[in-house]
């Protein structure tokens, strides 16, 4: 395998690790720090059971975090060095912004929550927590500004004399900022997040109330209010989920046509375009590809907002890429696009024939396809989920258990979570064969250099330790979700120099 | 601001924010390297743990600015550097990683075996990052070597790259990095961190037998810390002596002179705030001890750093130290994207800076083993 390959792969691996724990940490932060506000405002000893409980899952969770996005961090110059040289100006600031104005903020007063029960007074030690989560908030709003300028590099225009991209003037970093991808990901991502987070509170909650029910435990009261709790959060962030995944679709089609045909199996352009549930058939290049239980108009109305409106295929959509350079109409592509298209067709020309255009120049038909159905079949299933423990939880009732529920406990937050990897699959995936949209492709981006022996090398040792963490992880899970509630009291503020903490390492 | 002032603005914050790394995130390492060493009962060893329980994270934020801001302001210095020192660096995530989830999961299960297993691997952790940087930051005083990128290593490489992109030659750049200078380089900074991190102890620490153990062995390692450090800045300052190249063309004056002034100056604060920390350590007077580590390595990173203008630690292939083909002028991000940042920084330095110091300033109490709570992880 190439240096390429192996270097794709690896990025891979981390980040779709990585962002297993960015969307728990992401909303879970929020809604612990909501919980504890509760208990805040009520007093109730129940919301302090459930602050601590949940706080210390969402804590297991968060270290894993930290020490896969350090990876994310220093990935860019070790593997994609090009990349990093020919993009730093613009994609550098948001990452270095992020560093400064949220990891600070997260770590510094994540650790102040963690061990300042019994050193801050009530109010200040609730505001710690809400300051840590506003820090991943913040944190994802600069790093997927940076990853939607990726797909659709605004604001910026290529500097001929030292030969890389750079924003356009002062004026660029607004460009960057207002991106419409970027609009539309960012909402798309934190809804995403939630739904995540509001099944672990879900799963966790229901599972644990049939177990105290059959107990006949005090704790029945807590784990229904927290079933319910959890439930309504999925349903509201399902929604939502929803709606701004189809501005996503609108976002893709116009800024990246020939990834949104793909994901379609669209191979000629065609009127009133359908969507597919299944489809069978090959690449576009000898056959047409065939979609079973499509429901006509479907796909124009998710690209354009009307079931009548032509939709472009990818025979038209690459064969004009590679004879202009250009991965979209002229008039649509944005200063930079602009700049690069003649070199990008130039690169096109050189590396491949006119009759490989088809499939270089377009991404997988059969990743994007499944990777953006998969992704919504999720959603919806945990959305379904939602409305069951309401369902179930309503008037009073108590759900009964059985295997059907506990399979759906513990599918609500799995579906979600694999459902934000699906996600991520189909966005960058489907961006390919460039690493900036329509400016620099992937294999150009490549650290020259590095010898695929150092990058397979690597790979293999990262998951590795990648595997062994995740083992111990989620045994730390299991274990602290099996032995239920903590006991609680009232957190005091020392005023003993001796006296023991309340909590210590 | 005029383009060259932002462009050394930029190195000096960058540099900045290594010192932070350093001075406060040194501190961290010390101690978890000493953890299964100094710590004799199971509540020692939690006593030692959690002085820097709260606030290591936070430490470790300044690296990730540091590599931020290189990124952002001198893209060409990071992607050169980063996939140059591709396996170093690989060394430094894999210690990152393995510390970073001990202190948490340490702390989640009662049990011995657990806990020491934790502990294990938060001191190799801690000791493999600076003995990397130490040599890292020793290589970039010799000189890195780099030529421009060719076709011959990425056939798919496109026009700009072929003119613009730097790589450390010849590649791999692993075994080079191993030069008795550099060797010498990471022991010298894994031994600083030892005694920087035994003088938190002795402060963080209540009267005890703990303390007293801690103390003993700050100063031993002081000892050695000084005429390590002696041996290595004198080295530093006889053979690679700043070079200040290219900034008679670029500034309209020579720079060598006064940065290895600055070297020297440099050399007798680092040395003085070693004795000084040795001797205050053992008097009683860990406040001042403390005070003085840090200074000591404040110092040694002005040294590194002074070296490094404008040059940014790169040589010609030849190795050639007076030539600086990749060096802050043709390196760093565009005008306006250094403005922005200054800006940013301006901004939210002073504010990360103020309540970092409070988080410092709430967890001030020593602790000791009647501190410790007997039940493990009671709370969340
Ligand atoms: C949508 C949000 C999002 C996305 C797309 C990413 N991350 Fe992330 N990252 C977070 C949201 C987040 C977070 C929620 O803020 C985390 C998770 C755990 C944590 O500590 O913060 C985090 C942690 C985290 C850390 C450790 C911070 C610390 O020590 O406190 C680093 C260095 C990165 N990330 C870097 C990256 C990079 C370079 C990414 C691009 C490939 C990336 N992350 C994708
Ligand atoms: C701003 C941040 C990001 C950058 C710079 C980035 C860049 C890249 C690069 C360089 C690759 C390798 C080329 C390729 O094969 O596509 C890649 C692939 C990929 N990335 Fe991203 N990405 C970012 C964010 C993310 C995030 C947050 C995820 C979420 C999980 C993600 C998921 C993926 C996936 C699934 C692949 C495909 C792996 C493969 O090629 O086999 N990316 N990305
Ligand atoms: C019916 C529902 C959904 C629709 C119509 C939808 C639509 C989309 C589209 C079009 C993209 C591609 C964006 C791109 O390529 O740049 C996308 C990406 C993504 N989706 Fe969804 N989605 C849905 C459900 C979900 C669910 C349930 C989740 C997770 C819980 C999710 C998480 C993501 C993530 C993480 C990405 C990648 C980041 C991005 O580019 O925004 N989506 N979605």
């Amino acid at each position: 395998m190439s240096a390429e390959t192996l270097a794709r792969w690896q990025f891979g691996i981390t980040t779709v690790y990585h962002f297993l724990f960015v969307p728990i940490t992401i909303a879970l932060s929020m809604l612990v720090a909501i919980l504890q506000t509760l208990w805040y405002r009520s007093g109730e000893e129940k919301f302090l059971q459930l602050t601590k409980f949940y706080g210390k899952l969402f804590l297991i969770n968060f270290a894993m975090g930290v020490v896969t996005g350090i990876v994310q961090e220093f990935q860019f110059g070790l593997n994609w060095s090009e990349y990093s040289r020919f993009v730093g100006d613009i994609f550098g600031a948001p990452l270095a912004m992020e560093a400064l104005i949220a990891f600070f903020l997260e770590s510094v007063f994540l650790g102040m929550w963690i061990f300042g029960w019994d050193r801050l007074p009530k109010k200040v030690h609730l505001t710690s927590i809400w300051l840590g989560a506003s820090g991943t908030l913040i944190s994802a709003i600069f790093i997927l500004a940076a990853n939607s300028w990726m797909q659709n590099p605004t604001g910026s225009d290529f500097n001929a004399e030292n030969l890389r991209a750079q924003t356009d003037g002062l004026a660029g970093i607004v460009g960057v900022v207002l991106n419409p991808v970027n609009l539309a990901t960012l909402p798309h991502v934190i809804s995403g997040a939630w739904l995540t987070a509001g099944g672990v509170i879900l799963g966790v909650a229901g599972w644990s109330l049939v177990k105290a029910v059959k107990a006949g435990s005090a704790d029945v009261d807590t784990w229904r209010w927290a079933t319910k709790f959890g439930a309504w959060v999925m349903i509201v962030a399902g929604v939502a989920v929803v709606i701004t995944g189809d501005f996503q679709g609108k976002a893709v089609t116009s800024e990246q046509p020939i990834k949104m045909a793909a994901a379609e199996g669209l191979c000629k352009s065609e009127k009133a375009a359908g969507f597919s549930l299944v489809y069978f058939g090959g690449d576009c290049t000898k056959a047409d590809t065939v979609g079973l239980i499509t429901v006509p108009g479907v796909f124009s109305f998710l690209g354009k907002g009307d079931v009548n409106s032509e939709m472009q295929g990818l025979r038209d959509l690459t064969k004009t890429a590679y004879d202009t350079g250009y991965v979209r109409d002229e008039a649509g592509s944005t200063k930079l696009q602009k700049s690069q298209a003649g070199a990008v067709k130039e690169f096109f020309q050189k590396n491949y024939k006119a009759d490989e255009a088809l499939t270089e120049l377009a991404p997988s038909i059969g990743v994007t396809f499944w990777s953006f159905r998969i992704m919504m079949l999720f959603g919806f299933i945990a959305i379904a989920i939602g409305a069951w423990a309401l369902l179930a939880t309503s008037k009073g009732k108590n759900p009964k258990g059985g295997s059907l529920w506990t399979a759906a406990m513990i599918a609500a937050p799995l579906l979600p979570l694999f459902a934000n990897s699906f996600g991520w699959i189909f966005a960058e995936m489907g961006r390919q064969p460039f690493i900036v949209y329509g400016v620099l492709p992937t294999a150009a981006a490549v650290s020259p250099g590095v010898s695929a022996l150092e990058v397979g090398l690597t790979m293999v040792l990262f998951t590795l330790i990648y595997g062994a963490l995740a083992v111990v992880e989620v045994g730390l899970l299991l274990h602290f979700i099996k032995k239920g509630l903590p006991e609680v009291e009232e957190p005091k503020v020392l005023t003993d120099d001796d006296a023991p903490l309340s909590f210590a390492y | 601001m005029d383009y060259v002032t932002l462009q050394i603005l930029w190195l000096i914050l960058v540099a900045v924010l290594w010192i932070g790394y350093l001075v406060l995130e040194g501190f961290d390492y010390g101690v978890a390297m000493l953890v299964p060493f100094l710590g004799k009962t199971e509540k020692e060893k939690r006593v030692m743990v959690n002085t820097i329980g709260p606030v290591w994270d936070g430490n470790e934020v300044w690296l990730l600015t540091a590599g931020g801001a290189t990124f952002a302001a001198f893209p060409a210095w990071y992607a050169t550097l980063f996939s140059g020192a591709y396996l170093p660096l690989f060394l430094v995530l894999v210690g990152l990683i393995i510390r970073g989830v001990s202190f948490e999961y340490r702390a989640k299960h009662p049990e011995t075996k657990w806990r020491n297993t934790f502990d294990w691997m938060a001191a190799i952790g801690s000791f493999i990052v600076p003995l990397v940087f130490g040599v890292a930051f020793a290589n970039f005083i010799i000189g890195l070597p780099v030529a421009l990128a060719t076709t011959a290593q990425n056939p798919y490489l496109m026009a700009p790259a072929a003119a613009a992109l730097y790589v450390i030659t010849p590649a791999p750049y692993f075994w080079q990095l191993f030069s008795p200078f550099a060797l010498l380089g990471g022991i010298v900074l894994v031994v600083a961190f030892l005694f920087h991190g035994a003088v938190y102890l002795t402060l963080k620490t209540k009267a005890g037998e703990l303390h007293d153990r801690v103390r003993k062995f700050a100063s031993t390692i002081g000892l050695v810390a000084i005429v390590g450090g002696a041996a290595y800045l004198l080295w530093q300052n006889l053979v690679y002596p700043a070079q200040g190249a290219l900034t008679k063309a670029a500034l309209g004056v020579d720079l060598a002179p006064t940065l290895q002034l600055i070297g020297w100056i440099m050399t007798v604060v680092a040395a003085l705030g070693l004795i000084a920390a040795w001797w205050f350590v053992g008097h009683g007077r860990e406040g001042i001890a403390f005070i003085s580590t840090s200074v000591a390595i404040l110092a040694v990173a002005v040294i590194t750093f002074s070296t490094m203008v404008p040059g940014m630690g790169f040589v010609n292939a030849a190795g050639d130290r007076t030539s600086a083909p990749l060096n802050i002028l043709n390196g760093s991000s565009s005008p306006e994207t250094l403005t922005l940042m200054t800006i940013v920084a301006v901004i939210f330095v002073p504010i990360v800076l103020a309540y970092s110091a409070w988080t410092y300033w709430v967890f001030r109490q020593r602790l000791g083993v009647e501190n410790m709570p007997e039940e493990v992880a009671l709370a969340s």
